[in-house]
């Protein structure tokens, strides 16, 4: 299940007819020990605006004269609603009554999840697909248009706004980030000079990524053989991943999730190995496949 | 008295320390204490990365005055979740930059105030 993934609930905090009024402060107490917690709500003085909001379903606290009122409609669609009295309850209670719910009603559980992805400004986007080319996690795709987007937003490594950083346009926000313009604040010419000095990924690997990955590979295995020297080699890597961790501000974190030097080997042995197995395989076939005969030339 | 036609969404960036705590705290004391209707949520990122259809909603409520972070990023967060703003008709208030005193005025300015206090 993905972290998005969950029943909504949409908390109403109700003070018109058929309840009383509470006052400010115990309205704010109330409001933000539930907004801490990861709770959406709706302070509502009329009965005819509790609305779902799209929400699966509605628990709406009061302090109701007897009986909750039994005539609300939730908006739009229908919800299940359910009325919870509050009088008496400080804010620590409220929120363990609301928490209870959300137990008893698999709901969505809150701050599983520090939500940090991409956003894109399609008012700068150019499509380049820059982006989707240096992510290592499969977090941007491209939609029916063939158009950038960000698909799976909780595969996105948090705090690392690298990506941000090798878009040419300052297209790519992180509204939790820092500094600006990644964090959403006006793009100013300056940040433009800055980002028109950044390292153009694609052409920097000649355009087509995989192919010049492809020949960094073959020309990296026959260097390899004639001056095999592991340790350089990841002296080297480390040096290359710092400084790639300095300039796009890649949190240790991402950097340690990437495969280390002994997975990398292992991955190569299994890919060495699955390569012989093709190979005999292919060769068993060559073997077993009858003779051509002179029909088969067209001669 | 003036009816509420503007929805009123406060945003409590509750999973960053990107938005001052004292700005956001008396933003949502003011909103509370005026006793306006008002939607408040836990985060907009969060909101947007599930596609919730109460963005939606907000949008097609009519006018609408949120209280977050900048604008830009407000703009496209909706954008992501399918629910575009209409420039015309939304008002972003930038909790990030901005103070609490500069901010309240605006988002209550025209409110009807039904549960108590005066705005």
């Amino acid at each position: 299940m993905s972290k998005l993934d969950g029943v909504n609930l949409r908390v109403v905090l109700y003070e018109g007819p058929g309840a009383a009024t509470l006052d400010g402060d115990a309205r704010f107490e109330i409001m933000s020990s539930l907004l801490n917690a990861g709770h959406e709500l709706t302070f509502t003085t009329s009965r005819d605006r509790i609305d779902s909001h799209g929400s699966d379903f509605l628990l709406v606290l009061g302090r109701f004269d007897e009986r909750p009122p039994d005539d609300v409609s939730a908006g739009n669609g229908v919800v299940d609603v359910l009325f919870r009295e509050v009088g008496g309850l400080d804010a620590e209670h409220v929120l363990a009554l609301v928490n209870q719910v959300t137990t008893d009603s698999a709901v969505r559980q809150r701050g599983q999840w520090k939500p940090w992805f991409p956003v894109i400004d399609f008012d700068r986007c150019t499509n380049c697909m820059q982006c989707l080319s240096f992510c290592l996690f499969d977090v941007y795709s491209v939609d029916a248009d063939q158009k950038i987007t960000v698909q799976k937003q909780d595969n996105c490594k948090t705090d690392c706004p690298a990506c941000s950083r090798v878009c040419p346009e300052a297209a790519i926000l992180f509204p939790k980030y820092r500094k600006g313009p990644i964090n959403g604040d006006v793009v100013r010419e300056e940040d433009l000079k800055r980002e028109a000095m950044k390292v153009d990924v694609s052409a920097l690997l000649g355009g087509d990524i995989y192919a010049a990955l492809r020949t960094r590979q073959r020309d990296a295995r026959e260097r390899f053989s004639t001056e095999r020297d592991e340790s350089r080699a990841l002296l080297e890597r480390k040096r290359c991943l710092k400084k790639l961790q300095d300039n796009l501000d890649i949190p240790d974190e991402v950097l340690m999730s990437l495969p280390s030097a002994g997975d990398i080997q292992e991955r190569a042995a299994r890919a060495k190995a699955k390569n012989e197995k093709r190979m005999q395989r292919s060769q068993t076939v060559k073997d077993q496949r009858p003779a051509p005969s002179v029909d088969d030339w067209g001669i | 008295m003036e009816s509420q036609t503007t929805k009123l969404v406060y945003c409590n960036c509750t999973y960053a320390k990107v938005v001052p705590e004292d700005t956001k705290r008396q933003v949502l004391a003011q909103l509370a204490a005026a006793g306006v209707e008002f939607d408040a949520v836990a985060d907009l990122c969060d909101m947007s990365a599930r596609k919730d259809p109460a963005l939606k909603r907000f949008v097609d409520a009519g006018d609408l005055r949120i209280a977050a972070c900048f604008p830009r990023a407000v703009r496209w967060l909706f954008h992501a979740a399918g629910a575009s703003l209409d420039s015309d008709k939304v008002r972003v208030l930038n909790m990030r930059e901005d103070k609490a005193d500069a901010i309240v005025p605006l988002m209550l300015r025209g409110q009807t105030c039904e549960a108590g206090a005066e705005s």
